[in-house]
């Protein structure tokens, strides 16, 4: 019998990836509610798609789209993981103590993802509303068509940041390599210091908010201007 | 999709087991390739002055012995004749360039994989797993090591199609990725005199690399140079005599991950390849930048 304390243990050594995924999606009718996961060995797919309030930690490295389309569940990574991690996560929180590859939380909704080193290009990337903390650097083209959401970064971003943006709430301590299209440095009001500062702490984030800067939409891109109506 | 995997040996245990550390990378990249599948091993280097050469017949019934002796009386040659599958390593007492020439007009169904002094390339259509058996690759040793399963999507599926492509001697290029703009850069090259076998666009990369470094180009200078050239998406693994090198293109849409330790350095499309290796769980592990050149090379003694 197993009771709320108990970790279920899983090795992706000898259990099919495809068993381990059910479980989980099972857990929310019943089961288990803390998993450890062993021998990932970048396994694509890893976790996704859990749809429950369960602790769930994998040990090792991880393919792509681990944890994607997350629900409810607190997911950590305690390493590196591939493309596309935490794509279109809806609520929940995955953390990553590695790096993360390219894509990273590619059109969440909601929820959080945190990367506790660097994440790789189009971190963000359409994202409709996450929550993304980055404590090392970014690659290019992130935030790239952001539509709603929170993306912070400790370090350096990489070049186009905000490419096409909407509306979105970067920050960035370091340095920002070139803003993309329709993206602009902007005032960190006394909301955004609120907003960044609870990322920075729930994150467990070294860094004060006056380090930031805010980049945000320009917003003469994306909304319709009738003097460009000729245009059309 | 294409899978590409690379291993560069840092300690004699490694090179002894070069073959067996990079069957098991190359297969797990099977599901992003399975079209065909090929290595390049740099190995057991021949004096300098004499040409080994890895050669290539689809005829099953191709005398190795007698083109051996022919090569022979003509330039001087080694006795042993290394068969793996329909590929044979020969060893030539000459320069490489009168050496391929003569082989061209004397054995025109005897297809060049590739020549130098180390480096020896064995490729075929098939599965990859097919491959890593039927030329016994986990017994191979080697300073450092590339390979790549294919996904054909440019041109046909063929031996001469597959990868690594030879870009010189000891010089080879493994690809993911595809070329836009390879059939404009293919009537240019042609002009300077390099020639192709295939309709392929990595064919067309590693053509543009014998023609810069021709033209007297370091590897900076010849990727400087691709970055505008080339139109397209690539992660590539240069071979060199040496060691080898990764290079993305500037939007870095193609996979690559690279992993250090004390013992080897590797790289791969995926994590999973890696994940393969003793100790990759505590390696160095990274993301490589767009339009930067990663490169290891043995020291040179």
């Amino acid at each position: 019998m197993t009771t709320a304390t108990d970790i279920e243990v899983v090795d992706l050594a000898v259990t099919p990836l495809r068993e381990l995924n059910q479980r989980l999606h099972d857990a929310k009718n019943d089961g288990p509610k803390s998993w450890k996961i062993v021998n990932p060995n970048g396994a694509h797919a890893l976790a996704v798609g859990i749809d429950a309030e369960l602790d769930v930690l994998i040990e090792g490295h991880t393919g792509y789209y681990t944890a994607g389309m997350n629900k409810h569940a607190n997911v950590t990574i305690d390493g590196n993981a591939g493309v596309g991690v935490g794509e279109n996560i809806m609520s929940g929180t995955i953390r990553i103590t590695g790096n993360a590859s390219q894509a990273c939380a590619a059109t969440g909704r909601g929820g959080l993802v945190v990367v506790d080193g660097d994440a790789a290009a189009r971190c963000g990337i359409s994202m409709k509303g996450v929550e993304i903390v980055v404590k090392g650097d970014i690659g290019h083209m992130s935030a790239f068509m952001a539509q709603s959401g929170t993306l912070v970064v400790c370090g350096d971003a990489g070049d186009a940041l905000g490419d096409s943006i909407y509306e979105t709430h970067i920050y960035v301590r370091g340095s920002v390599k070139g803003l993309g299209a329709d993206c602009i440095e902007k005032e960190l009001k006394d909301f955004h210091r609120e907003e960044l500062g609870r990322l920075l702490e729930v994150s467990g984030a070294d860094a004060k908010v006056d380090e930031f800067k805010r980049y945000g939409s320009a917003r003469q891109l994306y909304t319709f201007n009738i003097d460009n109506a000729g245009a059309y | 999709m294409c899978g590409i995997v690379g291993l560069f040996a840092k300690t004699p245990e490694v090179e002894a087991n070069l073959g067996a550390l990079l069957a098991p990378m190359l297969y797990e990249m099977s599901d992003r390739g399975p079209d065909s599948a090929g290595v390049a091993f740099y190995r057991n280097p021949v004096a300098s002055g004499n040409t080994k050469l890895t050669l290539q017949c689809d005829n099953p019934h191709h005398d190795w012995e007698l083109m051996r002796d022919a090569l022979a009386d003509r330039f001087g040659a080694d006795k042993d004749v290394v068969r793996r599958a329909n590929h044979a390593v020969l060893v030539a007492h000459d320069e490489a360039a009168p050496v391929e020439a003569w082989i061209e007009e004397q054995f025109p169904e005897v297809k060049i994989m590739s020549a130098g002094e180390a480096i020896e390339i064995y490729k075929e259509t098939g599965r990859p797993e097919k491959f890593i058996e039927t030329f016994d690759i986990q017994s191979l040793n080697g300073t450092h090591a590339l390979g790549h399963t294919r996904m054909a999507t440019e041109s046909k599926v063929t031996t001469a199609g597959s990868h690594p492509f030879s870009t010189g001697l000891d010089l080879c290029l493994v690809h993911n990725g595809s070329l836009s703009n390879h059939n404009g850069l293919r009537r240019m090259l042609r002009r300077e005199g390099i020639r192709f076998q295939t309709e392929n666009d990595t064919e067309v990369a590693a053509g543009y690399m014998m023609w810069r470094q021709r033209e007297g180009d370091s590897m900076q200078a010849m990727m400087d140079n691709a970055f505008e050239d080339l139109d397209g998406f690539y992660t590539f693994l240069i071979g060199t005599r040496d060691g080898f090198a990764v290079v993305r293109d500037p939007i870095a849409c193609k996979p690559a991950v690279i992993a250090e330790t004390d013992e080897w350095v590797a790289m791969s499309s995926e994590y999973r390849s890696i994940a393969t290796l003793p100790g990759a769980e505590k390696a160095k592990t990274w993301e490589p930048a767009p339009a930067t050149i990663y490169a290891w090379e043995k020291e040179k003694v």
